[in-house]
């Protein structure tokens, strides 16, 4: 409805991600249907949204380097590689799943 | 050293537990033990009449067999199979036990590493009697044990870009059992260029990951295709570091062996596949999520066809020594924040409590760690707090409350010594205090943290941990 209108959304945290996000796991979020500049919200705005306004932990770039997730960390937009989905340009709907993994190297 | 007798002790228990059982079969050949010299010769007659399996490996791996998805065949080509191991950690001890106990015929095993008491946990093919032996040779004694009829190849070093070619180079099958960004880089770009595929896993705390990448060989994705960019050196965490739950490590490893078994007994590749990755959470709800990835990059440096030709991974690159796989995942240097004076190591820390001096001891490992042990009358303000505090706008706000508050109680201008775990995490809080001109500057970081303490044993037997 207008410019209150919002998008429900599930965000997770993976790989230790979720230390930086209330060490939770799982986020049930309403995220604004659109950017400041009045685009539709994509992956690349929720990203930013994320850290304003669900990220307690004041370390940024752990999360966050050069305006885009920073390097380690895979984006699944409903389960598959948001590489395959147009990356940060992809227009979120809906009940979509977006899954932050931070790669892991221990063994 | 008290433990050092029952060790020796131990040792020598095995040593005429194994005298004795050879006693026993020469005693047993010599009285003509019917049965066990019928049966070894029925064995050594069926084996001679060009059967492809030994008599045992029927026995062994019949219930595997039995099974369509591997079946005679699939049993004859995992025996012919020559699978290297990078590892033989917590990963690579399941998945070594799996591979090993399906007869997997030429199993190479590298680890430059040796068995310490802190693996026993999670690498269950080592055992206490095997600390301080090199973890290769820990591991093909447990192997050869569990089943003698594979050919075990020992590398006792470090895989290094120098070395990687010529090692890699006789098996089929990878895998990444490793703990380190350059390692898997340097596993992938190796078995890019050889194009063998990659079974590669790893764990830390509760959660874990497993891809095959390189899978059908020459058109599955590598490691660079997924992770083009390696990650801050600041944000890499080791098992030792962060920790991890042994089961969590030992599914990760056995799933690996899985996926191993499948790739080898396999007639042939598949044309095409869809790569995915497993990963895997024990917290809060127990859960294994597959996820879809993306295939090869076309302009990957290593399997595909970069935009500057000079950027491609090469053979010819790889033996020159020109990719340095350790500065392209960079390290973090070794924290050196502060100057001598502003530091004390655990002797003259010591002192200061032995005479009785004021002072206030700010322990700031994470309450988990501090919950294990902790030197009496400190106090826990966890690193956490101060780095998120590090980054406040005014001086007032980079000190945590509960500090403050007891600061405003006791003795203002007493010292501060700083404690954690290794001597980094103080170090940085040490720096962020005495900027805040907190006890009038008088606050010393204590060096080496306190498993420095429990090591140097100035205070006694302290938990190692």
């Amino acid at each position: 409805m207008g410019e209150e209108a919002t998008l429900p959304i599930t965000v997770e945290f993976s790989g230790g991600l979720e230390l930086l996000f209330s060490k939770q796991k799982t986020h049930k979020v309403q995220i604004p249907a659109s950017d400041p500049s009045g685009k539709p919200a994509n992956v690349g705005f929720l990203v930013g949204w994320l850290c304003d306004n669900l990220m307690v932990d004041k370390r940024k770039d752990m999360f966050v380097m050069d305006g885009t997730v920073r390097n380690g960390i895979l984006v699944l937009i409903n389960d598959a590689d948001w590489e395959l989905e147009g990356e940060d340009e992809y227009v979120l709907e809906k009940g979509d799943n977006i899954l932050f993994v931070s790669t892991l190297h221990g063994g | 050293m008290q433990s050092q007798e029952p060790a020796a002790l131990q040792l020598r228990i095995q040593e005429l537990e194994a005298e004795l059982a050879a006693l026993r079969a020469s005693a047993q050949e010599a009285s003509g033990d019917i049965v066990t010299s019928a049966e070894a010769r029925e064995e050594q007659k069926e084996s001679n009449e060009n059967l492809p399996l030994l008599l045992d490996e029927y026995r062994r791996y019949g219930r595997q067999m039995i099974m369509p998805e591997i079946g005679f065949d699939g049993q004859l080509r995992l025996k012919r199979a020559k699978v290297l191991i990078v590892g033989a950690g917590g990963l690579g001890s399941p998945a070594a036990a799996y591979i090993a106990g399906a007869g997997v015929g030429t199993i190479g095993i590298i680890d430059h590493d040796t068995v310490e008491h802190s693996n026993l946990h999670r690498q269950i093919i080592h055992s206490t009697s095997k600390v301080g032996m090199s973890k290769v040779e820990s591991a093909i004694t447990y192997l050869k044990d569990l089943n003698p009829n594979p050919t075990y190849i020992p590398h006792v070093q470090a895989l290094t870009s120098a070395n990687a070619l010529p090692i890699l180079t006789p098996y089929d099958l990878i895998l990444d059992c490793t703990d380190h960004p350059s390692l898997r880089y340097l596993i992938s770009d190796t078995a890019i260029i050889l194009n063998k595929p990659i079974v590669s896993a790893s764990a830390l705390r509760t959660d874990g990951q497993l891809i095959v990448l390189n899978d059908p060989p020459g058109s599955g994705p590598c490691y660079r295709c997924i992770w083009p960019n390696p990650p801050p050196a600041s944000t890499v965490t080791s098992c030792g570091e962060g920790g991890i739950l042994g089961p969590v490590v030992g599914v990760m490893g056995v799933l690996q062996a899985l996926e191993a078994i499948k790739l080898l007994s396999r007639p042939a590749p598949p044309e095409q596949k869809t790569t995915s990755m497993t990963i895997f959470s024990a917290f809060p709800q127990m859960a294994f999520r597959t996820l879809k990835m993306r295939g090869r990059r076309k302009a990957c440096v290593a399997c595909g066809e970069p935009a500057d030709a000079k950027d491609k991974i090469t053979k010819e690159a790889m033996e020159k020594g020109l990719i340095d796989h350790i500065a392209f995942c960079g390290t973090s240097a070794p924290v050196g924040l502060l100057k001598p004076e502003e530091r004390v190591d655990v002797r003259e820390y010591m002192k200061v409590r032995d005479e009785g001096k004021e002072h206030t001891l700010l322990d700031v490992r994470d309450e988990t760690q501090f919950g294990i042990c902790k030197l009496e009358g400190s106090l826990n303000i966890p690193y956490s707090e101060f780095e998120s505090l590090a980054l406040a706008e005014d001086t007032a706000s980079k000190i945590p409350e509960s500090l403050q508050s007891i600061l405003a109680k006791g003795l203002p201008e007493a010292p501060i010594y700083v404690l954690c775990r290794l001597g980094n995490d103080s170090q940085h809080v040490t720096k962020q205090l005495k900027d805040a001109g907190v006890a009038g500057g008088r606050v010393f970081d204590i060096k080496g943290g306190i498993s420095e303490w429990a090591k140097s044993g100035v205070s006694g037997p302290f938990p190692q941990y």
